[in-house]
């Protein structure tokens, strides 16, 4: 019996201790990082440089993803839906697969691997090599000159790089369909016109990518800031940042498809 | 290091072609400019059933996208239920046209085909259309063609 109630209670510390504990830990963070941010917007341009960081340099890794996602996803739904005699309702497939689902999670996975891991990187190496003790000790709040900024900039880029996204997959899946197997353009373009809705689906996966924007900076700057700050510290930390995040979009994208799309 | 100026071009360009895809998603893929509520008229219609009908399903006259269905409600009184049609302003109707709930092909969507009747009074904001036809049911259907070849095998008998 002693020894079911020793595991338990080791089960139960480790649970409190690391999740819990870590869990308040990243609320109250981000609680001061939304109360420091008046400097992010006041003195625009420290976002602006992490937004040249986090969004500009990204936008190679999603044009091209996005292009190759729409390009497979022409030629695949075009093999399912021939069988069908409907290949005219490729346009349908592609840009619907892209806009609800496809767009705002692969460029929010993407953006955790490319520009989340970079933030947490640098932020974790400037503890470690105690910029940010330096910084406090001059007076500098390091969470409203190093770690607002970096946050904002994560959720002002992420929705515009998953809209990018959509719109290559988009151009990427006329390409393939129109240019390269031969559906007819007229039918491709029509047909999806009248079957995607701006406030239903248009809409609903700009909110999912701000959601993910919000939840991969928060999780990259919180992982940055907590970090041991040693070599193994930092290199866990990012480890940390790319999984946590990648399962923080999957697990919050079927909540948002539950709530977005309940198929009336 | 780049200068501030390089940076703020670079990051402007990203908005605006970001902006940019965002607008295209909108008007082209979404074809959010070609049909606004600004400008339309509401009908109500009454139907004894709708069969599979959904709000936002097309109105069509002649073939050609007139509208979409604005809402759906079951009227207590006459147990009937009413749909809401948004006609654009640009199409008039005369008073006596009447609707009925059609299928796009075998499994497709269901829509409302507009029928152009001969009056010379043209519908207005609120009307209510007399002539509906309801949606085709399958299974009634099944059930009526079964029933009228279980009486055709009675009568040989």
């Amino acid at each position: 019996m002693t020894r079911i109630a020793e595991l338990l209670r080791a089960l139960g510390a480790r649970i409190v201790n690391t999740w819990i504990w870590r869990l308040g830990f990243a609320c109250r963070f981000l609680w001061l990082t939304l109360k420091e941010s008046g400097p992010s917007f006041r003195r625009f341009h420290l976002t602006i440089r992490e937004i040249y960081f986090a969004g500009v340099l990204s936008l190679v890794i999603i044009l091209v993803s996005g292009l190759f996602v729409g390009m497979v996803l022409g030629l695949q739904g075009y093999d399912t839906l021939v069988r069908y005699g409907s290949s005219e309702a490729l346009g349908v497939l592609v840009s619907l697969s892209l806009v609800r689902e496809l767009g705002p999670v692969v460029a929010g996975l993407l953006f955790a691997s490319r520009a989340g891991s970079a933030i947490t990187a640098e932020i974790g190496l400037m503890k470690a090599t105690e910029q940010l003790s330096a910084m406090e000790m001059m007076a500098v709040d390091p969470i409203a000159r190093v770690v607002a900024p970096r946050f904002w900039a994560g959720v002002i880029s992420m929705p515009l790089l998953a809209a990018l996204f959509s719109a290559m997959g988009v151009f990427g899946g006329y390409l393939v369909g129109v240019q390269l197997i031969g559906v007819d353009e007229g039918s491709f373009w029509s047909q999806m016109q009248a079957a995607v809705d701006f406030r239903e689906d248009i809409l609903n996966g700009i909110i999912k990518s701000l959601v993910f924007g919000i939840a991969v900076s928060w999780i990259a700057v919180y992982e940055g800031y907590d970090a041991p700050p040693t070599a193994e510290g930092v290199s866990g930390a990012t480890t940390r940042t790319v999984v946590t995040s990648s399962l923080a979009i999957l697990a919050l994208d079927f909540v948002l498809t539950a709530l977005m799309f309940r198929g009336q | 290091m780049m200068t501030r100026k390089e940076l703020d071009l670079w990051v402007g360009i990203f908005a605006v072609i970001g902006i940019g895809a965002i607008l295209f998603l909108s008007l082209k893929v979404a074809n959010l400019a070609s049909f606004s509520a600004a400008d339309s008229y509401r009908i109500n219609a009454n139907f004894d059933n709708i069969g599979g009908l959904k709000v936002r399903a097309a109105v069509k006259s002649a073939g050609v996208v007139v509208g979409r269905v604005g809402e759906i409600r079951f009227d207590n009184g006459s147990f009937e239920a009413v749909v809401a049609l948004d006609i654009d302003g640009r199409y008039q109707f005369p008073k006596d046209s009447s609707a009925k709930i059609l299928t796009s092909g075998l499994l497709g969507d269901q829509y409302i085909g507009l029928s152009a009747g001969g009056d010379s009074a043209n519908l207005k904001n609120g009307d209510t259309l007399k002539l509906t036809q309801s949606a085709i049911v399958l299974e009634n259907l099944i059930g009526q063609f079964l029933y009228s070849k279980a009486a055709e095998g009675d009568g040989k008998k």
